[in-house]
């Protein structure tokens, strides 16, 4: 695997992604979820923890002027509740992926920089814990603790490391081996020196476009859990959404607009986060987007395309 | 000998991480704050001899591990006590015997349970993976021929939709429709109370319950199928063998059958024994939403009911049986690809 480093400074990046159409309309929709999550307040028509007087009637109400998308099995807004859900799927999404970042960041370069031992005990363990199936142990870890936010955060944060870790590993292997850092080491320069100015920035711009992909995972998981019933039932996020529509009678009442609004918000900050992800990781690391069945223009050799 | 190095080294490896989950899967059980000792026996009504007696039935009355002074920060188990008598030891002696404790909710050995619902999702899960490997590897040669035009941007922006849906969501959505306007099952694996006639009647059965998990399951991992496929397909057909059959005046349906797709499966040997993982979370999902009598299904209920033996149990069928897949997939891909058994 190669790295142009004409490419890598955040800069050359962002030039490159503007052209990306794909990482446009995934950063604008990423954009807009994050938008919506910090305004929520001034969005949301109703307040979603104020107390509501409710009658039969409000309790799964279809939509109306009144409440745009319904009410849900506790006659609260539909709509004031996905507004509000973004910042908890989010918030679970950041700090989450922050935790597997560090984790995976911190295990690749050591693994990769180091080498020998080092390594293989470090790569022996990271294969371990690839094998174990990330959601039942994640559902084991969470039944066993209190329910709570800090939790799942956690939970999903040391079990989501395993891909970065292996994908910071091989860039710093081939970051290790180039010029510049050979001759820092030369010269005398400290492992930590070399590790935080030399491969740190060269392998940055991959955790980011790698980080970005484990937060739409950490979304998902988090949705998941609380679907399943084991999140803090006070917070609602829209997986908590969908636990109370799909276990308090949304699906019997045919009240689809409890069911879709949180499952649609949570495909949008994921394909949001995936698009963004794989502009990203097309820029960092080109793949041949050609071959000799292509039509037209397109049909160029291989060797051709790798002089150009 | 050279022959058997690899294999064995790879077998070691999974039995290292076999041990791993079972000592993990023991620990976790009796450390984390909710301990089954406590969380099992709630009920206020009990008196504490009928406590005392549960404590005693389920083996939660003798200490967990033998005292290790020095290594033991946790403070768990006495020093006046026989190893053997320990939680620890007797765990595994019954694992090694095929035991898996019983269950606090029905009363009935765990194994007993799971060896019932172990066979209903392998077949629920062995449908909705032939279904989207063949579906995936066809949409993914599809795309990587006609590379950028409308049916490859088509395919991609599908597979990456249905990458980012949440499991049990389409599966919500579907049993929404399918219940509704497709006159399909809510749910389970049977119609309750149906008097079948005969055994064609009953699979008919069970296959109107499977229609609308199995496409969920199907939609789920196409995605990612038809994305590795697509990519390795390019890599494929830019070598120049490909070029070669072209100038021999192979037509295309030719190299593609011929040339690139046999060259194309290898990665999707590694690929769908990676995704074991994720097919058990799949599962898990989808058995939940279905009402699937599925080792999922079980998971999801003893969470609600606090039943840890059968949770623990479950746990390492699940993880054992991904361990044993990844293992399989792993030879059988050096059996393929002689060269990765020199690497």
């Amino acid at each position: 695997m190669t790295v142009q480093t004409e490419v890598t400074g955040f800069r050359g990046i962002w030039g490159q992604l503007r052209r990306n159409k794909m990482g446009i309309v995934g950063l604008v929709m990423l954009l807009l979820a994050i938008g919506m999550a910090i305004f929520a307040p001034w969005l949301a028509p109703y307040d979603p923890k104020a107390p509501v007087k409710i009658t039969i009637d409000d309790i799964y109400a279809p939509p109306s002027a009144e409440h745009l998308l319904g009410t849900d099995d506790a006659g609260k807004d539909v709509l004031s509740n996905f507004i509000f859900g973004s910042r908890v799927s989010l918030t679970v999404g950041f700090f989450a992926s922050f935790i597997a970042i560090a984790i995976g960041g911190t295990i690749g370069i050591i693994a990769g920089f180091y080498g020998g031992r080092v390594e293989n005990g470090l790569m022996r363990v990271t294969d371990i814990m690839l094998v174990i199936p990330d959601l039942p142990l994640a559902v084991v870890l969470v039944a066993l603790t209190r329910p709570s936010l800090w939790n799942i955060i956690f939970v999903i944060g040391i079990l989501g490391w395993t891909g970065t870790a292996r994908l910071v590993r091989s860039q710093s292997l081939s970051v290790k081996e180039r010029k510049f850092v050979l001759r820092a080491k030369a010269i005398g320069g400290g492992n930590l020196y070399i590790i935080r100015r030399h491969i740190l920035p060269l392998v940055l711009p991959l955790m980011v476009a790698n980080t970005v992909l484990v937060i739409s995972l950490a979304i998902l998981n988090e949705s998941t859990l609380s679907f399943l019933g084991l999140s803090d039932p006070t917070t609602l996020s829209w997986g908590q959404m969908l636990n109370f529509a799909f276990t308090r009678g949304a699906m019997s009442a045919g009240a689809w607009w409890a069911l879709v609004p949180p499952g649609f918000g949570i495909v949008w900050v994921v394909l949001g986060c995936t698009l963004l992800g794989h502009g990203l990781e097309q820029i960092l690391n080109p793949r041949l987007e050609t071959h000799h069945l292509a039509v037209g223009k397109q049909m160029v050799s291989r060797s051709s395309q790798e002089g150009a | 000998m050279g022959r058997f190095r690899y294999p064995l080294k790879k077998a070691g490896w999974a039995a290292l991480t076999v041990l791993f989950v079972i000592v993990l899967n023991f620990f976790l059980f009796r450390i984390l704050p909710g301990d089954p000792a406590r969380a099992g026996l709630r009920d206020p009504r009990l008196t504490q001899e009928a406590v005392e007696a549960i404590r005693v039935r389920f083996g939660l009355d003798k200490p967990v591990i033998n005292c290790f002074e020095n290594l033991n920060p946790l403070k768990l188990g006495s020093c006046a006590v026989n190893p053997l008598q320990t939680q620890f030891v007797i765990y595994i002696g019954n694992l090694l015997r095929g035991e898996l404790g019983i269950s606090y909710h029905s009363n009935r050995p765990v194994r007993e349970i799971l060896a019932e619902r172990l066979w209903n999702t392998l077949l629920l899960v062995g449908v909705g993976q032939i279904l989207s490997i063949i579906f995936g590897i066809a949409l993914g040669v599809v795309a990587a021929w006609k590379l950028r035009t409308r049916i490859d941007y088509g395919a991609l922006v599908g597979s990456l939709v249905a990458w980012s849906l949440p499991t049990f969501w389409l599966g919500i959505i579907l049993l929404f429709i399918g219940s509704r306007h497709f006159d399909l099952p809510i749910g389970g694996k049977a119609t309750p109370g149906l008097a079948s006639s005969s055994n064609w009647e009953e699979w008919l059965d069970i296959g109107r319950h499977m229609i609308l998990p199995t496409i969920t399951f199907t939609i789920i991992f196409i995605g990612e199928y038809m994305l590795i496929m697509r990519s390795t397909m390019v890599d494929v057909l830019s070598e120049d063998f490909v070029l070669t059959a072209k100038a021999k005046g192979l037509n295309t349906y030719q190299i593609l059958k011929d040339h690139a797709l046999r060259n194309s499966m290898l990665p999707m040997v590694t690929i769908i024994a990676l995704n074991l993982g994720f097919t058990v979370a799949g599962a898990i999902q989808i058995e939940t939403v279905f009402s699937w009598p599925g080792l999922g299904q079980t998971i999801f209920e003893a969470v609600g009911r606090r039943d840890y033996p059968m949770l623990q149990g479950a746990f390492l069928v699940i993880a054992l049986s991904v361990i044993f897949a990844n293992l399989a997939a792993d030879l059988f891909y050096s059996y393929l690809d002689p060269r990765v058994r020199a690497g």
